[in-house]
């Protein structure tokens, strides 16, 4: 196989920036879901608000 | 695994990921073992030439630069219903795809520079402008996100966020027909499909790295909204403790000077 050097970088770095990425973002939700009242943890029950704008 | 009502996950958003995992598993079996390297012959010298193993890259990159256009796109008519509508919804869902968008179109510009200098014998050049307009895209969208963190009335901040996201799209087209349009200014091939003249397995593990990444971006932005929506709820929740502090401050203030009246009075 050519270019393995390139292929291991180009495909190791996306792979890796989209799974901190992901973890990150589902850290953040975990952190702000202990902090805002059960009754809005989820989008989709969250009062006061249209889902469709 | 965290409990639904702890965390953003769902019984759906856990099985798009699994589904993605298994996808991405099995792209990276295509991309490395089943698809043959790009090498063509020369028609009059028979010499061999093409992109070679590099090609792998393509399964990458391409779908990842069509997700950062769909991405923001939808950060742009997100940002018109806001403006028209002014619904939380629509802020939530622009300023959850201009994020994953960025993040997608940093990895474009990352993968495209690792995939020319085998292809090209460059990392980088400054005067080509499919690689120029998807920087400055790259850069608009890093000063979105930027704007949204700055501390100012919410709804203001999301107003502007709103303008800025349907300037910063603009570049989208020009970026998309810069191949055409400056032909002569430009390392970059017009289209894959029409360039390599792919096919069958080759073909088949372009449109598998888009339904592939296509599921990644689902399943980040799904998570990404509800943690938008999660930060508007507890901006809420923190105001209306604040009220209720203050309220509770005044009623102590209230009855203390009840008491103090009523003390003089005897």
């Amino acid at each position: 196989m050519t270019h393995i050097g390139y292929l291991l970088a180009g495909w190791g770095i996306a792979l890796v920036v989209l799974g901190l990425y992901g973890c990150g973002v589902v850290r953040r939700g975990r952190r702000l879901s202990r902090s805002v009242p059960e009754g809005e943890r989820r989008w989709m029950t969250a009062k006061g608000e249209s889902q469709g704008g | 695994m965290a409990d639904g009502r702890t965390s953003t996950g769902s019984s759906g958003s856990r099985l798009l990921g699994v589904i993605t995992l298994v996808g991405l598993a099995s792209l990276l079996l295509f991309a490395f073992v089943l698809t043959e390297p790009d090498v063509r012959l020369h028609p009059t010298t028979g010499e061999k030439f093409g992109q070679f193993d590099a090609v792998r890259l393509i399964y990458l990159h391409v779908p990842m630069a069509v997700l950062t256009y769909a991405a923001f796109l939808t950060c742009a008519a997100s940002s018109a219903f806001y403006l028209v509508r002014r619904g939380a919804w629509w802020d939530v869902t622009a300023h959850a795809s201009a994020e994953v968008g960025t993040v997608f179109c940093g990895l474009v510009l990352v993968t495209g520079s690792i995939w020319g200098r085998p292809v090209w014998n460059t990392w980088w050049e400054w005067g080509d402008v499919r690689l120029m307009t998807t920087l400055v895209l790259f850069l608009l969208f890093t000063g979105y996100l930027a704007l949204r963190r700055t501390a100012a009335d919410p709804q203001r901040q999301a107003r502007r966020a709103a303008a800025v996201a349907l300037i910063a799209v603009l570049d989208i087209p020009l970026i998309n027909r810069s191949v055409e349009w400056w032909e002569n200014r430009t390392l970059h091939q017009q289209s894959t499909l029409a360039e390599l003249k792919i096919e069958d397995l080759t073909l088949f593990t372009l449109m598998l790295g888009f339904l592939v990444f296509g599921l990644v971006f689902a399943w980040l932005m799904l998570h990404r909204f509800r943690v938008g929506w999660l930060e508007q709820a507890q901006a809420r929740h923190d105001v209306t403790l604040a009220i209720a502090e203050r309220q509770a401050e005044m009623e102590t203030l209230d009855v203390g000077a009840a008491i103090g009246e009523s003390g003089g009075e005897k």
